[in-house]
């Protein structure tokens, strides 16, 4: 990509059929792309059916905008779709080698009695731990270290971590599910993209430095010869890293790519269970796994892709807006 | 004065005696007490210990140990000898104590808030974000009030010198206030001369402060607050305790199913409807409290919970997330951070510590080991402290493997030799022993500030040479008395804005589920015996028999089996004596089969369990006992008739508690609707088997359903002749005199929905008014016709109407009083 600010449309729906009838039902949803200095949603919406008794937003402890939605009535099936338009500006990529040794950036992470910490270390502290699907153990460090070796500038080391997990790890759908603990990916080498970001994060926050899992959503290319289709596209999850006084840096361990303008960033938490995008508790219901699709489209081909029947709701802002 | 107790008592130089300064010597303010015990035998001790063991029976104190064999309940141990303290001391440490629950919840605030404490560096982030104590979906919240903390718990332990240090913080929902007024009602008794000589400072001072302070706090506007006290329900180890206090303090005791959360604001669902709910006093912790935001697996919380705290509709005492104070590893930080947040030298020391995640502490701990003890970091990690000098060969090298693999997870502090006190042991005759003990102190919020309970539970070591006080383990207590200089306080000298009698909520706010376990204890109790009644027929029959025909006598037994869901549909299958016999026991003990006896048995005592503190202990007894009737499970059919015995017998003593042992409060009308349904269906579906078989068949079928409906004494005394199809539908349908009659049912049921209707302010049923017009309304006369076919047919028809009229009032009742779905049940019409 080259420097030229460029728009996508993002349609996600999440579609419920309850076994039983659900009585009461409360839902967050973490759906809507945060502003970032070089992401801006310029236009969304919100469908949901039936219409909850009630709505609400507030701001989690991590910034991310959470919609939280009620159900007093019962209901057999849940849909949720949401619509965006997200402009993307290029991102400046840091030269790897130009970054300090891991070594200097591990130890500015360690706690020194007395010592001020800034905004965005103090922020950042908050990912350098155990989370809830995330282990800190000597397995991980041991396989950072072989990319993490002595005197390694931080971005090559962790770019090369990277690189490994893609080389050494097999994209399979089959062989986790969302309770997969990271270290059964670890020993399966198997997974899909949240897998190898809580593996990657595991093997950063094992070695001292602060790494955050961030959900988002991928721009994909229909294979060759083949049209784009509504619905092919899924959720993405990727990796940031810390570097004091330089700030975060975005690796995709499924991809080996650095998020740039194919990347677009709903938020971040320590781990999934931070910034799922629907979590929700229910009075009876059960049933099967929801039925999720996700469209990502370019601008230039948002109008070839949707026929009459299926024309989301959202108008094309304009431009600048 | 003969050579008293105290000269035998073994008197340890190297450690502090709470009771003596030197061998034989009381300390000044133990002189009363020590010389109330030299003029008491020990046989007068033994019979001082067993009345305060008969006390605590009576009251039925308990505490539940984890993984006991022994069963959950375990009696509440409690030393006859309180613990004394002096005046001079007592100021000095209430003040200490107060100034720790200051300054943790400002910790709090700031760990919730702006986190200063982090950038500045007064606090290692590995402490806080490291630990699964620390809830981020709480960030950013303050509670109304303002205060994080509303009841503080702090361990403190004296060393050799008499100094006190602090053992441990209590900061999500601190167990022990309640056993600490428990203890002071039992022990005040047994010494009550003593008791008032020394004038002990009373508690329930205490526990008008945190009501009030609480009600104070809540954000209730103009209302009368409503507090409730949460618990994870009876299985949780200081389940009495959660009672006890909600009793004592007027707040209802509900669990998280008991609240809902509508329009950011907690409800609690009475039976009388929804009512608002200003303040959670919780016994449960941070991570069960709302599975949407918090632990997602937890079927204990409330879900919403945190958005009604959020937008400040609910006081949560203690706030949540206030469970990541509870870790060893913050002593060392909390001096400086005192000096920070409070500008205030921290008055009492915490055991000296050093957490491990610091190199220099953990090349000092190492170093050191045999002085140490070895904690986990986090109170979430639930691992045992470890003595270092108790380590040797390879358990020693394994612990410091561990340590240095994940330093962080742990913290090394100095062991303290606890300070010793009496014990009095019952064996040999009777004797005083010298245990290790500890104290547990408590403070409460005011807007004002913070109050010091003038007591504590005294904790103490269950053996000689024992050196953990864990109450996870079981363990015995003592009162502690604390001396005043000038009189007894009797009420708070605090201001009050409201008084105890606004907080007092009346016993109309009973909750729903309640009602609800009252009402299916009520069905259950009653299906085990209707069931029980009618496999008995049907087992007497096939033992007496023998041969592989059903005859049709039988058959319809079988078949009304099958029809009150006793026994599986599958009809038509009997090849053999052995499978009928197989089908049989089965409906008796098989727990997978849906409408067995063992499937109600566990049923029934599911719903008993969440209305213990409703029931007598010997009721509790009976169910106790229904609970192992099946175990082991009957094999053959005298085995199973035999159980089928005690079942009945046992079932016929609940009716006869639910009668003449309850209360009859909103409550109780449930578990006697519960009954009166059950029955009813019962009855109008055995009667129909009968009804429904061809007029020669039907005549043999009586015999069992007199049977079945406990009504054969009555039928032979007045008629004193075979069982005839009029006068058994008179006595099984008709006679209001025969509790076991179909109309007796629907009578009572009318004048039972009538007190509810009034008492709870709901429209009547008019099922049941219907139901009775008709019953009255039927002609018997068309049973005198040779032939009764058609008769029959209509009554069946009337039977069949009432069963789907039970039906319909079970889910009515539901409907109205326990579920509170909104919508539903405001639009229900209820023509």
């Amino acid at each position: 990509m080259n420097g030229q600010t460029l728009r996508y449309h993002v349609r996600h729906e999440t579609l419920y059929r309850y076994e039983h009838p659900v009585r009461e039902s409360h839902q967050l949803l973490r759906l809507f792309p945060r502003a970032l200095p070089w992401q801006r949603c310029v236009a969304q919406h919100l469908g949901v059916s039936p219409e909850p008794d009630r709505t609400r937003s507030f701001t989690d402890a991590f910034g991310n905008g959470v919609r939280a939605l009620h159900f007093e009535h019962t209901h057999e099936r849940l849909e949720v779709r949401s619509e965006c338009w997200i402009e993307l500006d290029s991102r400046i990529m840091p030269l790897l080698d130009n970054s300090p040794a891991w070594e200097s950036v591990r130890d500015a992470m360690r706690y020194r009695a007395g010592r001020q910490l800034d905004g965005a270390m103090l922020e950042a502290v908050a990912f350098q731990f155990e989370s809830t699907e995330v282990r800190i153990k000597r397995a991980f460090a041991d396989y950072a270290t072989e990319c993490f070796t002595p005197g390694r500038p931080v971005l090559s080391a962790t770019d090369a971590l990277m690189r490994r997990i893609h080389e050494e790890f097999t994209f399979d759908p089959e062989a986790t599910d969302v309770s997969t603990p990271v270290i059964e990916v670890f020993e399966k080498r198997r997974g899909v993209c949240q897998d190898f970001a809580h593996f990657m994060i595991a093997c950063l926050r094992s070695i001292g430095l602060a790494a955050r899992y961030v959900s988002g959503y991928l721009l994909t290319r229909p294979p060759s010869g083949r049209p784009r289709l509504v619905g092919a596209d899924a959720t993405h999850a990727w990796v940031s890293m810390f570097v004091p006084g330089a700030g975060w840096f975005d690796f995709d361990p499924t991809n080996a790519l650095w998020a740039d303008q194919e990347h677009v960033t709903i938020g971040w938490g320590r781990d999934f269970a931070d910034i799922s995008p629907m979590r929700g508790v229910l009075l009876g219901g059960g049933g099967h796994a929801p039925e999720i699709a996700v469209t990502v489209v370019p601008e230039d081909e948002f109008a070839g892709l949707y026929t009459d029947a299926a024309l989301p709701g959202l108008d094309l802002p304009p431009r600048g807006g | 004065m003969p050579p008293g107790l105290i000269d035998a008592y073994p008197f340890a130089a190297a450690r502090h005696d709470e009771m003596l300064v030197a061998p034989g010597t009381p300390r000044a303010q133990w002189d009363l007490m020590a010389r109330r015990l030299e003029g008491l035998s020990p046989a007068a001790m033994n019979k001082r210990a067993r009345s305060v063991a008969d006390a605590i029976a009576a009251d039925g104190v308990t505490y539940n140990v984890y993984a006991d064999p022994k069963g959950m309940l375990r009696p509440w141990e409690l030393d006859m000898l309180p613990l004394i303290i002096d005046a001079d001391e007592w100021r000095t440490l209430s003040a200490a104590v107060g100034q720790r629950a200051r300054l943790l919840d400002r910790v709090l605030a700031d760990l919730y808030g702006p986190q200063n404490l982090i950038a500045e560096g007064l606090l290692p982030p590995a402490l806080i974000f490291g630990q699964r104590g620390y809830k981020w979906p709480c960030h950013g919240i303050t509670p109304p009030g303002g205060r994080f903390l509303h009841l503080y718990a702090v361990d403190l332990a004296r060393a050799p010198d008499g100094g006190w240090w602090v053992i441990a913080d209590r900061t999500q929902g601190p167990s022990g206030a309640g056993y600490a007024l428990q203890n002071r009602i039992v022990v005040s008794q047994t010494f009550p001369d003593t008791f008032r000589r020394l004038h002990v400072q009373k508690l329930a001072g205490f526990f008008r402060t945190l009501q009030d302070g609480l009600a104070r706090m809540a954000p209730s506007g103009q209302e009368a607050p409503l507090s409730v006290l949460l618990t994870p329900g009876p299985y949780n180890e200081t389940y009495f305790e959660h009672a006890f206090l909600a009793r004592y303090l007027g707040f209802p005791l509900v669990e998280g199913q008991d609240l809902t959360v509508r329009d950011d604001t907690v409800y609690l669902k009475t039976l009388r409807g929804l009512r608002r709910v200003h303040v959670i006093l919780r016994r449960l912790d941070d991570d069960f409290c709302d599975p949407l935001e918090l632990r997602a697996d937890s079927s204990l919380g409330v879900p919403g919970l945190l958005e009604a705290v959020r937008a400040g509709r609910v006081l949560v005492a203690n706030a949540l997330g206030s469970g990541v104070l509870e870790s060893a590893a913050l002593f060392g930080f909390l001096p400086a951070v005192s000096e920070r947040l409070l500008g205030e030298k921290l008055a009492i020391p915490s055991v000296a510590s050093w957490w491990c995640g610091e190199a220099p502490a953990l090349e000092h701990a190492l170093a050191h080991l045999d002085d140490l003890v070895i904690k986990p970091a986090f109170a979430s990690m639930r691992r045992e402290p470890v003595f270092g000098h108790a380590l040797a060969g390879s358990e020693r090298s394994e612990l410091v493997d561990s340590i240095r693999a994940q330093p962080h997870a742990y913290v090394a502090q100095e062991w303290v030799r606890m300070s010793q006190a009496p014990v009095w042991r019952t064996e040999g005759g009777g004797h005083l022993e010298s245990r290790s003990v500890g104290l547990r102190m408590f403070a409460a919020a005011t807007p004002e500030g913070y109050v010091v309970m003038p007591g504590a539970l005294t904790r103490v070591a269950p053996g000689g040479d024992v050196e953990v006080i864990s109450m996870q383990r079981g363990g015995l207590s003592k009162d502690t008395w604390i001396r005043t200089d000038g009189p007894v306080a009797r009420t708070t000298l605090l201001k009050k804005r409201l008084g105890t009698m606004d907080l007092m909520v009346s016993a109309t706010d009973v909750p729903s589920r309640v009602g609800e376990n009252l009402f299916w204890m009520g069905r259950h109790s009653e299906r085990c015996e209707a069931s029980a009644r009618v496999l008995r027929a049907a087992l007497r029959r096939v033992a007496a028999d023998g041969s592989d025909e059903v005859d049709d006598e039988l058959a319809g037994l079988l078949l009304a089996a099958a029809r009150i869901g006793v026994l599986g549909d599958e009809t038509g299958d009997e090849d053999s004596q052995a499978a009928l016999e197989r089908r049989l026991l089965a409906a008796v003990s098989d727990f997978g089969r849906a409408g067995s006896i063992a499937a109600n048995l566990r049923a029934l005592a599911l719903n008993a369990n969440h209305v213990r503190e409703r029931l007598s202990s010997d009721n509790w007894h009976v169910l106790n006992r229904l609970e192992v009737a099946l175990s082991p499970p009957p094999q053959a059919l005298d085995e199973a008739l035999g159980a089928l015995d005690r079942v009945m017998l046992d079932c016929i003593s609940l009716a006869g508690f639910a009668m003449d042992d309850m209360t009859r409060d909103e409550g109780w009308r449930f578990l006697i609707l519960g009954r009166r349904i059950e029955r009813l269906a019962a009855m109008a579906a055995l009667i129909q088997v009968v009804l429904h078989a061809p007029a020669d068949d039907g005549e043999r079928m009586l015999e069992w359903l007199l049977e079945a409906a406990n009504s054969i004494v009555t039928y032979r005394a007045r008629y004193r002749r075979a069982p005839e199809l009029l006068p058994v539908v008179h006595l099984l349908v008709f006679d209001t005199s025969n509790p076991h009659s179909v109309a007796f049912q629907v009578g009572a049921l009318a004048r039972e929905f009538e007190l509810t209707a009034r008492e709870l302010n709901h429209p009547m049923p008019p099922q049941v008014a219907v139901l009775e017009r008709r019953l009255a309304r039927f002609d018997l006369t068309a049973f005198e016709a040779e032939d009764c076919v058609a008769a029959s047919a209509r009554l069946a028809s009337l039977l069949a109407d009432a069963q789907l009229t039970a039906q319909s009032l079970s889910d009515e009742v539901h409907q109205r009083f326990f579920i509170h779905t909104v919508r539903e049940s405001r639009l229900r019409s209820v023509a």
